[in-house]
């Protein structure tokens, strides 16, 4: 018997409307290629393929009464491989997500995460009047749009990892130096920027996601610039693709596309070789979601003495880091379930690849992975850089 | 039966405090005020015992900045009743809150009153114990589960080391709720956006805020350091040297 049936039926007309009217859950094969795909499937009592079959049955109760849906990652990688070209991770996971979390289904970590993005504007739960403090002795002086008060070219949204999180805190300090390098006018929002929400929405809470966007949207408009550019994949994709569903539209680009379109001008700033073999990670809200493997891929080969090389998973088959979807703030849960970590498979997989350097371009993966290496056997000589880090490096900057 | 909870809003320690120039209270303008995390506790656990028998939930706080919200994320949660007490709580400590609160809560008449154990702004005591006194009522504190019985609850009642009570009370009482028996809900943004379109928050003023009985403050200052940590460097032998001497010197070591 259904455990509510009200609540019950709101999912089910909210599936079929996030699917199509449900037409594309009835094209569903049941062939099993997002349950074999899902990192996690294994661990799932209902992976993507047993979920649909549970929704066209009428049972969603079934999956609603296991915390299944908290082992979802929003990674992509089911609604990449699906041949009827169903949208489960939008449409359903995330649906059945936010169900769980009306309800006040939510594991404690996550809870706190987002209690920190609603009370502090970041999942980290860090004072909101400390955004900008990782510029502090950076000279030039990096420009806080509230107290510049004029017009920039491009307004950097630095996101929440890059602007608190200690290691990442590097790679923002890097790409200060790319931009300063190449003489470009940036200003960034400090104080008044806000998490982009983009992993609380997929995480099912869309309320705080589009309390989020409110808020950068007032800050986007008290300022005048020409394009939004970030350091943050989520970030980018909740810009790109989110806010404008909000009315939010603004131009935005990724680091890696931004410097791969100054290419001609990056080029002879690259002096120093880096003679090392490295394999690049796709981030799955780059790559899978948002189609730029070509820009980061571009950008190491330039670096000279760089030979780049594949992993076994790669381009739109790349593993997730297990950030998304909510994983950054799932990981002890996530753990006991699985006794694994995906960002501690993918370690094995750049090792198994002989590298001397894994590259990445997310903020939530250069600690992701030098954690899980610290938790893997001979990791060796591996180190993890992001792109801008390498840059920097060889600008010899 | 009617479990009215106290709310009160306490320096939120995610930003720096400072202190005023008159050298004895917080600087206002930079404070930004959160739910006293007890308090939050005493707000489920009223909502759990709802949950368990018919009862009416009643969640009072007093004027603070930003309490709006959290008046209406106690009704998200399950409260059925939220009402704001107005004046200048700037200045007032726990003894007037108590005596401000009580008009109001004898008007009421509740069975239960919840409060958090503490709250990091407690300078005169908690405010429970003062509260109860103001009500001629009992007050059992460091409570972490609570029962409704026929005309008393069984408390559970937690002392240092691990030890635990149980306690029959006969209500009305006032309770210190350490923690409720699970942690405090989430409530979705939307559900309490929501909330403030179709609910309303009453409002009460406070007769008199006296806080008579409370204590003096005659100087607040940060932790002030008069020593440091001594880094001992060297190779292992050298490291190790020295520390037997210093063993020696502080007497630990003949």
């Amino acid at each position: 018997m259904p455990v509510n049936e009200t609540a019950q039926n709101i999912f089910y007309e909210r599936i079929q409307e996030s699917t199509l009217d449900g037409e594309k859950l009835r094209n569903c094969l049941q062939c099993g290629n997002c349950s074999g795909v899902c990192p996690f499937g294994f661990v799932m009592v209902y992976p993507p393929s047993r979920m649909i079959a549970q929704v066209r049955a009428n049972r969603f109760e079934n999956i609603l009464s296991t915390e299944n849906i908290w082992m979802c990652v929003s990674c992509y990688a089911c609604s990449n491989v699906c041949p009827a070209k169903i949208p489960i991770t939008a449409g359903l996971m995330t649906v059945a997500k936010e169900e769980l979390l009306l309800a006040g289904n939510v594991p404690s970590e996550l809870q706190t995460a987002l209690e920190n993005s609603q009370r502090y504007g970041n999942p980290l739960g860090e004072s909101p009047r400390k955004r900008a403090d990782w510029t502090r002795e950076i000279l030039p002086e990096v420009k806080i749009m509230g107290k510049y008060r004029q017009p920039v070219k491009f307004l950097w949204f630095v996101g929440d990892y890059s602007s608190y999180h200690p290691r990442v805190q590097q790679i923002s300090k890097s790409f200060v130096k790319i931009l300063n390098a190449l003489g470009i006018d940036f200003g960034i929002l400090g104080p008044e920027e806000y998490s982009d929400g983009d992993s609380q929405r997929l995480a099912g809470e869309r309320g705080l996601f589009e309390m989020l966007a409110e808020k950068n949207n007032q800050a986007f408009c008290k300022y005048e610039f020409q394009e939004i550019i970030t350091t943050d994949p989520h970030a980018y994709n909740a810009l790109k693709n989110e806010y404008p569903k909000l009315g939010i539209s603004f131009p935005v680009r990724h680091y890696t596309e931004l410097l791969f379109d100054l290419i001609e001008s990056v080029r002879p700033l690259l002096n120093h070789p880096i003679n090392s073999k490295v394999t690049y990670h796709d981030p799955c809200y780059l790559g899978r979601v948002n189609d730029i493997f070509n820009q980061p891929r571009q950008l190491l080969k330039e670096i000279p003495g760089v030979q780049l090389v594949e992993m076994p998973h790669n381009l739109k088959n790349s593993l997730c880091c297990g950030g998304g979807g909510g994983g950054m703030w799932l990981d002890g849960f996530q753990w006991e379930k699985a006794q694994i970590r995906l960002s501690e498979w993918r370690i094995q997989e750049a090792l198994g690849t002989n590298v001397d350097i894994l590259a990445v371009a997310c903020p939530y993966e250069t600690p992701r992975f030098e954690d899980a290496a610290k938790n893997i056997d001979k990791t060796g000589h591996l180190k993890i850089k992001d792109i801008a880090e390498l840059l920097v490096e060889s600008m010899g900057i | 039966m009617k479990i009215i909870v106290i709310i009160k809003l306490v320096p939120d320690l995610v930003e720096e405090l400072s202190i005023n120039s008159d050298g004895v209270s917080l600087d206002s303008a930079w404070l930004r005020m959160i739910i006293n995390e007890f308090d939050d506790h005493a707000l489920e656990q009223a909502i759990l015992l709802k949950e368990r028998k018919p009862a009416q939930v009643i969640a009072i706080s007093p004027d603070y900045d930003g309490v709006d919200e959290v008046l209406f994320t106690a009704i998200a949660k399950g409260a059925d009743q939220v009402i704001k007490l107005k004046g200048d709580f700037s200045n007032s400590n726990n003894h007037a809150l108590a005596r401000g609160l009580t008009p109001l809560i004898q008007e009421i008449q509740p069975d239960l009153v919840l409060t958090g154990v503490q709250a990091n702004n407690d300078q005169d005591g908690s405010l429970g114990p003062t509260l109860a006194a103001c009500l001629n009522m009992p007050f059992i504190g460091y409570v972490s589960g609570v029962a409704l019985e026929e005309n008393s609850v069984l408390l559970k009642k937690e002392y240092p080391g691990g030890v635990l009570s149980e306690i029959i009370v006969t209500i009305p009482v006032v309770l210190g709720i350490q923690a409720a028996e699970k942690p405090p809900r989430y409530v979705a943004v939307s559900k309490v956006r929501q909330i403030m379109k179709t609910s309303t928050i009453e409002e009460k003023q406070v007769s008199e805020l006296n806080n008579n009985g409370g204590v003096k403050i005659t100087r607040m200052f940060q932790p002030e350091t008069n020593s440091h940590a001594e880094m001992i460097t060297g190779n292992p032998e050298e490291v190790a040297d020295k520390l037997l001497s210093i063993f020696k010197d502080i007497g630990v070591l003949k």
